[in-house]
């Protein structure tokens, strides 16, 4: 692996940060279109777009830009965190009383909590895939994992959807403040245009984290 | 007014340091906190004690040396000031202000209240100018100017470079100052022919420093006392990918 980004300067690590977060909320939507599948009797729909999304080789290509975006963007995370922390080293006594908007000042907690999420998610699905793990339920006769049942099983656990939907709140959190930041952090800070890009991340972090919740609790009902 | 003052003291750079409490009465609300201090000082004088050493020189907001976090806050409880404009009618009679230094690795320390701001001079000096033989005064109108370019340089200008920024960001980052520096230029004619060299420089030696990064928090924006706007930042951002890819 090639480590020239750790020499990197702040400003580029920044801009690098930004476009790869952009690109996972535009992949948050994509894999919230094909999990709304799952709100359907039949199957065939969800489990057609997981075999797609499985087989097709452009989407391999994206996988592999997307699991990069991911390392990158968490590494690019921690180590930024990492020279914010160790840029005072004696603290102050009386804490900030600057008036700043709440959740800007957490990212890296919201963020460690997505990652977690995100490695018990891969084990429940895409380690199954890879054939790195046993599926708890009978495959396709195609051969396939039958996700569409995997989803449904673990759904059926209080334990896990209680958990699911806590975490997706986390990351509705993480997303709450990030496209505003992405923006300015490219550049991109305009007095007209400010308003609507802030409003739309809102919608963005409310709308598509519900989106998610909207699955168990369609079960459940 | 009476007051409860808790303020750090340190000897010189390598000493330890701790808070030491002062009572201070009869202190007018119309006096400034410089003023304060210097009232302290004085009965600190006629005590036989070490005066507490804190930045100061035109009192007027202008020079940007005074400093203090004061209560969790640089430059104290007021908004768009610097702390010898900031007023004891702001506190309430019998409060406790905490005093500290302004915190960051590329601000130690030197005695008290007294951080070392050579950091900042270090950035102006790897492109804060203009390189120019200054020859005869050039025609006022010669080089036109947009109206609003001028409006908006002159108002990254306005930074005096306390480093109200630097303390109030929670990663000790120093992109306001040195986005007002590259802004200030960037906007204008005479400021385009170096740039680019300009604003890479600049970020090359904040970073070099030891200052954080821009979480986007925004604290800088709310504490600086010349309201500089985090819209400084995006520029030298898009400043900088122009230099690196433009
Ligand atoms: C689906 C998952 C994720 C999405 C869509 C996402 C998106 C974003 C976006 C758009 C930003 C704003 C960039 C900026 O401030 O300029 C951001 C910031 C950040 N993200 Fe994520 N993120 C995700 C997961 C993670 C994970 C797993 C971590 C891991 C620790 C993480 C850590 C951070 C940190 C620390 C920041 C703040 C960076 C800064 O402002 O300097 N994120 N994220
Ligand atoms: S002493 Fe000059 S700005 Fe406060």
């Amino acid at each position: 692996m090639n480590f020239s980004f750790l020499r990197f300067s702040s400003i580029t690590k920044k801009i690098w940060m930004s476009l790869l977060g952009l690109f996972l909320m535009v992949f948050l939507i994509l894999h919230l279109g094909i999990n709304l599948c799952l709100l359907r009797k039949d199957p065939t729909w969800f489990n057609d777009a997981a075999y797609f999304m499985g087989t097709n080789y452009v989407i391999k290509v994206f996988e592999v830009i997307l699991f990069g975006g991911f390392i990158f963007h968490i590494l690019v995370g921690i180590i930024l965190q990492l020279r914010n922390w160790r840029s005072r080293p004696v603290r102050y006594k009386i804490n900030p009383r600057t008036d700043t908007p709440f959740f800007t000042k957490y990212m890296i907690y919201t963020g460690a909590v997505v990652f977690i999420f995100l490695v018990i998610h891969l084990m429940n699905f895409y380690f199954i895939k890879l054939g790195w793990k046993e599926s708890p339920v009978p495959s396709l006769p195609n051969g396939h994992p039958d996700f569409y049942v995997v989803a449904r099983w673990l759904f059926s656990q209080p334990f896990y959807t209680v958990l699911y939907i806590v975490f997706i709140i986390v990351l509705g959190v993480h997303l709450y403040h990030s496209f505003r930041a992405a923006f300015q952090s490219l550049g991109l800070n305009h007095k007209s245009y400010n308003s609507s890009i802030e409003t739309f991340g809102i919608v963005y972090s409310i709308v598509i984290p519900l989106g998610y919740i909207l699955i168990p609790i369609y079960y459940l009902i | 007014m009476d007051f409860t003052l808790k303020i750090w003291r340190q000897k010189n750079a390598k000493a330890k340091g701790k808070f030491v409490t002062y009572n201070l009465k009869d202190v007018s609300s119309n006096c400034s906190f410089l003023e304060m201090l210097d009232i302290l000082n004085e009965q600190l004088v006629h005590q036989n004690e070490e005066p507490v050493v804190f930045d100061t020189d035109c009192r007027e907001g202008i020079c940007g040396l005074c400093s203090l976090y004061i209560n969790g806050r640089p430059h104290g409880p007021d908004d768009a000031i610097t702390t010898c404009q900031l007023h004891m009618r702001k506190f309430k009679d019998g409060d406790i202000i905490v005093v500290e230094p302004w915190r960051a690795r590329p601000f130690p320390v030197i005695k008290d209240l007294m951080v070392d701001r050579t950091a900042f001079d270090a950035i102006i000096q790897e492109g804060g100018f203009i390189s120019v033989n200054t020859g005869g005064a050039p025609d006022a109108n010669a080089i036109i100017i947009p109206k609003e370019a001028a409006e908006l340089s002159m108002d990254a200008a306005a930074c005096i470079g306390c480093g109200a920024c630097v303390a109030a960001c929670k990663n000790a980052s120093a992109m306001l100052f040195v986005s007002a520096k590259v802004s200030h230029f960037a906007l204008l004619p005479q400021g385009k022919p170096e740039a680019k060299e300009r604003v890479r420089k600049m970020v090359a030696k904040m970073d070099e420093l030891g200052f954080g990064n821009c979480t986007n928090t925004f604290a800088c924006e709310v504490e600086c006392p010349k309201l500089i706007s985090v819209s400084t930042i995006a520029r030298m951002n898009r400043e900088f990918l122009w230099a690196k890819i433009g």
